[in-house]
């Protein structure tokens, strides 16, 4: 389903500047190319305040969390050095604040990718394997069981959450991390071929590995804002 | 896989490439520098439109070796042209598995009466449109992105923003329309009732829509994203002017961040030739008339 029309133009959530004081409470929606306004439509749906980043300007005290979306990562990749964004937003990752990354926003996250020497933020311990399922007669959707609950060390998929850390995060939820027959959509996508002891596995379709946590960060090699099930980013803004 | 299911995937591949450019390329290494500039997708064919223009005779789908290689030199989509209404040629690119088939005007037409039916392929198509019409005819063949068709080859951005403008008032006409004037609208227009209701009650085309056809410069594509563009294709003009790799690069930037009027600026600055360009006037062969 292609965005609304209003999309084309609109550059944040309507009424931004009332909530832009106090405390960081905006999701900025890296806008440099790809399906931004798509995540701008599932924010909307959801009530809460966003805005497009498309320079270093744009990143400003008001962020309290970022998306990265789908599209070209080689594109998206130069594009975030050229416009400035970089730099903040690898501030915002060190920080620990929460960020979410789908498919080229995934490849963005990866500490390694395959065949690529190339590294953008190298902030999850995963490879990730580009155009996993080849060329765009390989796109495919289907539904996957996810699960963001697991977020500690050596932990598997659908483990019980232990440890303080990870039980004062798992209390302060108030949004389930369990979301179940969630709709997958994969377009020329990728995959997690490795998960290091940092990042934990989120979801797996056809025994591959498609979704990652670690603390803050998610990532997914499918495209969330391509259905109109809002379950993932709900998950995202608890964050 | 059903039609639907694929046609929607395959419109998503467009959302993907969308806010970016999608280049034209003729060698490895062409899409090589395409790539490294920040194009989000490569066009590979034999020859480029100023290229076809100036050389004259029947052109057709490129050489799949020519192709292959291609999609071997990059990460990014390729996509490729087939002439109007070709089906052998879009089963040949369908079996390379190619990212996008363009059916395309600046190739020699095939059939001056039939589309290809696209409803019949797997594999993504991007057809050229003058107009809402001709937009929706394409779309209900099976088309799952649009782009203007402007006038490939010459430099000249003109047919480009006629037939931006052009689409974009008659979707406004159509969604200010009454429910009940819908009808008449459709048969006007040629096109189904489905997809005009689609359009008056969207104010949209219900497939992505790029420019393309004469963009030659970092103002031409910030011109065509101010006009509603979703995205750019650029042709000849790049690798037809002096600085190929700092030109591509300077238009990716300025379709990103069209607004930027001082960056724009900046991106302007001393990028060489750009290619000679044939006004709409001069030129003998008018591709934008090809299949309508």
């Amino acid at each position: 389903m292609v965005v609304d029309v209003s999309y084309i133009s609109k550059e944040t959530s309507d009424h931004l500047e009332d909530v832009m004081l106090g405390a960081p409470s905006v999701t900025g929606i890296v806008a440099v190319q790809g399906a931004f306004a798509e995540h701008a439509a599932m924010l909307d749906r959801l009530g809460v305040p966003w805005k497009l980043l498309r320079n270093g300007e744009d990143f400003d005290d008001s962020i309290a969390r970022v998306i990265l979306p789908g599209g070209e990562s080689t594109t998206q990749g130069k594009l975030l050095h050229q416009t400035g964004l970089y730099e903040p937003i690898a501030a915002h990752i060190a920080a620990g604040r929460p960020v979410f990354g789908t498919c080229a926003g995934m490849i963005l996250l990866a500490r390694e990718l395959e065949d690529d020497p190339t590294v953008h933020f190298g902030a999850m311990d995963v490879t990730v394997r580009r155009n996993a399922y080849g060329r765009q007669l390989g796109s495919f959707s289907a539904d996957a069981d996810i699960d963001f609950s697991v977020d500690v060390a050596d932990g598997d998929l659908g483990e019980e959450v232990t440890g303080d850390a990870a039980e004062a995060d798992y209390v302060a939820c108030e949004v389930n991390p369990r979301i179940d027959d969630y709709p997958v959509v994969f377009i020329r996508g990728p995959l997690v071929s490795n998960v290091g002891e940092e990042a934990n596995v989120a979801a797996m379709v056809n025994g591959q590995v498609v979704a990652v946590r670690q603390g803050n960060l998610i990532a997914t090699a499918f495209h969330p804002e391509l259905t109109d099930d809002t379950r993932i980013h709900e998950f995202f803004l608890s964050l | 896989m059903a039609f639907a299911e694929r046609n929607e995937l395959n419109k998503n591949l467009a959302q993907m490439l969308k806010g970016g450019v999608i280049m034209d390329v003729t060698t490895p290494e062409q899409a090589r520098i395409a790539q490294d500039a920040g194009a989000c997708a490569v066009m590979a064919l034999e020859r480029i439109p100023a290229d076809i223009r100036a050389a004259g005779g029947v052109s057709r789908m490129s050489d799949p070796a020519m192709i292959r290689g291609i999609q071997e030199a990059v990460s990014i989509p390729v996509m490729a042209k087939v002439r109007i209404g070709h089906m052998a040629e879009a089963r040949i690119l369908q079996a390379i598995e190619i990212d996008y088939i363009d059916e395309s005007e600046v190739l020699s037409p095939a059939d001056d009466v039939y589309h290809i039916d696209k409803r019949q392929f797997d594999v993504p198509f991007v057809c050229g449109a003058k107009n809402l019409g001709e937009a929706l005819r394409r779309i209900e063949e099976g088309a799952s992105m649009i782009r203007t068709k402007g006038e490939p080859g010459t430099g000249d951005v003109i047919q480009a923003v006629r037939h931006m403008r052009t689409m974009n008032r008659q979707i406004r006409e159509l969604a200010s329309l009454r429910d009940d004037e819908v009808y008449e609208a459709a048969k006007q227009l040629a096109v189904p009732y489905e997809l005009a209701m689609y359009v008056h009650e969207n104010r949209r085309l219900p497939v992505v829509n790029f420019a393309a056809g004469g963009v030659a410069t970092p103002a031409d594509a910030a011109l065509m994203m101010e006009l509603g563009a979703e995205g750019v294709f650029v042709g000849s003009g790049i690798f037809k002017s002096g600085d190929p790799a700092k030109r591509a690069a300077a238009i990716v930037q300025a379709t990103a961040n069209w607004q930027d009027s001082d960056l724009l600026a900046r991106l302007s600055e001393n990028l060489g030739e750009a290619m000679v360009g044939i006004n709409e006037d001069e030129i003998e062969t008018i591709m934008a008339a090809r299949g309508e």
